[in-house]
């Protein structure tokens, strides 16, 4: 009797999605329960379908006067224990960058989506892109550690967005989705059910009794527990720099070992946050290194190369930051050739170039017209430097 | 320890590494004094409260007080308030800003805070002038002053906040001075107590930074033109409009009803689980 009630409220469903439609469903899958946003092409469909299924769920949004707005009031519903997010494109997230140092600061989890369109300014706001790589690393002023996750499938698109409610909830930390219009607007094949076995992590909270919590103190994992807005831990948060009871603090041997901590939570849990697939590239002598939708055409030209009796590999990259070192360390083992094929004037390929110190040769593929890299375009330039 | 005293102390986080940062003088303790007072005749629990504070000297305060606290960015914090507001109903909301704060960088969330009515008092301490940076002009700080980046004279005309909060659908404003104490502790009970978005400007001196500059005294010569340059808003109904020009309006400006966006909200849930609308 139990298991057939089980089963009724179970549910299993093909779906034909866009990219943005299975952020949605990520997002609410991973417990989402708090959006706020400015309309944006072309994120703006996250907005509006969570405007319908949030209050569907008791959760809530919210559109606000401005991208600033919509990341603060994020950060607000985000310390009272909800977790919350936003999405949108360039130039939303030039203006998120203020919010974003502050939820670094304070380490309050949140996800941002950002679907990036063609910059600089109003750009090219219909047309895909990968040019916010470096704003995603580097937008917000100050020395701080962030996460960035990428999707090329559909299905990417859906499980990233859980992993990044994940890394937001277990590290404190604003987590990013960088998407390119193609994904975004995409529709693949999805099935979509609760049978599956989906780890979802939330927030660690203080046991211990509130006149013993120290909110800002390292731990082994260097993530304190998070006490919520009105659950009797009454703390103080700041984007001041602050000693570990969360006060202002301007000492050195308080400051040193903080901001030493928020890069630390990171940096020791690398190998639990970059996700990459390697394909074909055991015995690869070139390498191809890509992400977002980039990395399909690439898949594509890898086989095509392959067939041509070439061997060549796939490094697809999923995390973004803190760039896969380590990945590419391992490619660089058989590979005398490296290939960066990015939507963007070369971004990424910097980073390649800074882990390659001088062992291959690296080569890119920019391309920053609006349009696609196509599989041709990669088997061409595999061929011309091989 | 006087009554009053012992009151205050309740309130205060001693592990907090005091002296503060205000200048000796400064009238944010005042205001301070007040927001304490009224949320004590209320009865709320710390529990219950968040205190939200953008930057400059008042954004100092949530620290040194027993709530949940949160020091957010310049000019943002009424956006960090709707967050927690829409999030956790049950909380009640204050959210402590200048003038520069509120009407210069969060001028934007001032005017659709207000417009949205969301469910949340701010408290704006206006005493023209950017202090903590050292003295630069604010959109309060009246035409023909000085200040360090006005050296010439302030060429720009200045913002009214009480009346621009009005005009963008708050529905409780209040006005009063640090001079006016009494009348303050009165006016953030109400604020405190009313649904919606409430605020109430408080007239502050900052004679370290404005007052020196343009040679006004010392702290309680500023106080004193506070008493001399306010007037009970009944008394000015009365009057014509040439007798009000140098004069500070202040109690109720503004006590009405309107429905309170989490109110709404609730309705939309409601709407949303029934599957009308789509």
């Amino acid at each position: 009797m139990k298991n057939q009630r089980e089963r009724k409220s179970s549910y299993r469903k093909e779906l034909l999605l866009q990219g943005n439609e299975a952020v949605v469903e990520g997002a609410l899958r991973a417990g989402c329960r708090f959006f706020a946003g400015y309309p944006i092409t072309p994120a703006t469909e996250v907005s509006e379908i969570l405007s319908v299924k949030l209050p569907q769920v008791d959760g809530a949004f919210i559109q606000m006067e401005d991208e600033i707005a919509s990341l603060g009031a994020v950060i607000g519903a985000s310390l009272t224990g909800v977790k919350s997010m936003t999405a949108t494109s360039g130039p939303g997230f030039s203006l998120m960058q203020e919010n974003l140092g502050f939820a670094i600061i304070a380490e309050v989890p949140c996800v941002i989506v950002n679907v990036m369109r063609g910059g600089p300014s109003t750009g090219l706001p219909t047309l895909p892109s990968q040019s916010d790589v470096m704003q995603a690393r580097w937008g917000t002023h100050g020395d701080h550690p962030i996460i960035v996750l990428s999707a090329s499938t559909v299905r990417e698109c859906y499980d990233m967005t859980i992993k990044a409610f994940n890394f937001s909830e277990k590290f404190r930390i604003p987590v990013i989705v960088l998407i390119d219009e193609v994904v975004a607007h995409m529709r693949e094949k999805m099935v979509l059910s609760d049978r599956e076995e989906i780890e979802i992590f939330n927030r660690v909270k203080p046991t211990m009794p509130p006149e013993w919590y120290i909110p800002y103190e390292d731990t082994p994992s260097g993530v304190p527990p998070m006490a919520n807005f009105g659950e009797g831990y009454r703390y103080h948060v700041t984007g001041l720099t602050h000693d570990i009871r969360g006060f202002p603090t301007s000492r050195p041997d308080e400051i040193g070992p903080f901001i030493a901590r928020l890069h630390r939570k990171i940096s020791q849990h690398f190998s639990e946050i970059q996700m990459g697939e390697f394909f074909q590239t055991e015995d690869a002598e070139i390498t191809v290194i890509a992400y977002g939708s980039v990395a399909r055409s690439a898949k594509r030209a890898v086989i095509e190369a392959r067939e041509k009796g070439m061997k060549v590999g796939l490094l697809k990259l999923i995390t973004i930051w803190p760039f896969m070192r380590s990945a590419v360390e391992k490619v660089l083992q058989t590979s005398k050739v490296l290939i960066v094929p990015e939507m963007n004037m070369g971004q990424i390929s910097r980073e390649v170039k800074r882990v390659n110190r001088g062992i291959a040769k690296v080569f890119t593929l920019n391309k920053v017209d609006g349009t696609i890299i196509t599989p041709p375009e990669i088997l061409s330039r595999i061929m011309e430097v091989s | 320890m006087p009554e009053v005293t012992k009151l205050i102390h309740k309130y205060l986080r001693h592990d907090k590494k005091f002296p503060h940062v205000w200048c000796p003088g400064c009238g944010i303790g005042i205001m301070l004094g007040s927001l304490i007072r009224a949320i004590d005749r209320i009865g709320y629990e710390k529990d219950d409260i968040v205190l939200v504070s953008g930057i400059g000297c008042s954004g100092r305060l949530p620290v040194y007080v027993d709530f949940n606290t949160l020091h957010t960015t310049h000019g943002r914090a009424l956006t960090f308030a709707t967050g927690i507001k829409l999030a956790k109903p049950s909380l009640k909301v204050i959210v402590i800003m200048g003038d520069g704060d509120a009407v210069a960088i969060g001028g934007n969330h001032f005017i659709h805070a207000a417009r949205r009515n969301i469910d949340v008092t701010a408290i704006i301490l206006n005493n023209s002038i950017y202090g903590m940076t050292g003295g630069q002009y604010s959109p309060t700080t009246p035409y023909g002053m000085r200040s360090t980046t006005t050296v010439y004279s302030n060429i720009e005309q200045s913002f009214r906040i009480s009346e621009l909060a009005v005009t963008a659908g708050a529905v409780f404003v209040g006005r009063g001075t640090v001079y006016h104490a009494r009348l303050l502790d009165d006016l953030m009970e109400k604020a405190f107590l009313k649904q919606g978005f409430s605020v109430v400007e408080v007239i502050a001196h900052c004679h370290t930074q404005y007052g020196r500059q343009n040679r006004l005294g010392t702290a309680v010569e500023m106080m004193e033109w506070q008493r001399d340059h306010a007037l009970p808003v009944e008394k000015a109904l009365k009057m014509k409009s040439e007798e009000l020009q140098e004069k500070i309006l202040i109690g109720v400006l503004v006590d009405k009803e309107l429905p309170v966006y989490q109110d709404e909200y609730e309705k939309i849930r409601e709407r949303a689980k029934a599957g009308v609308g789509r």
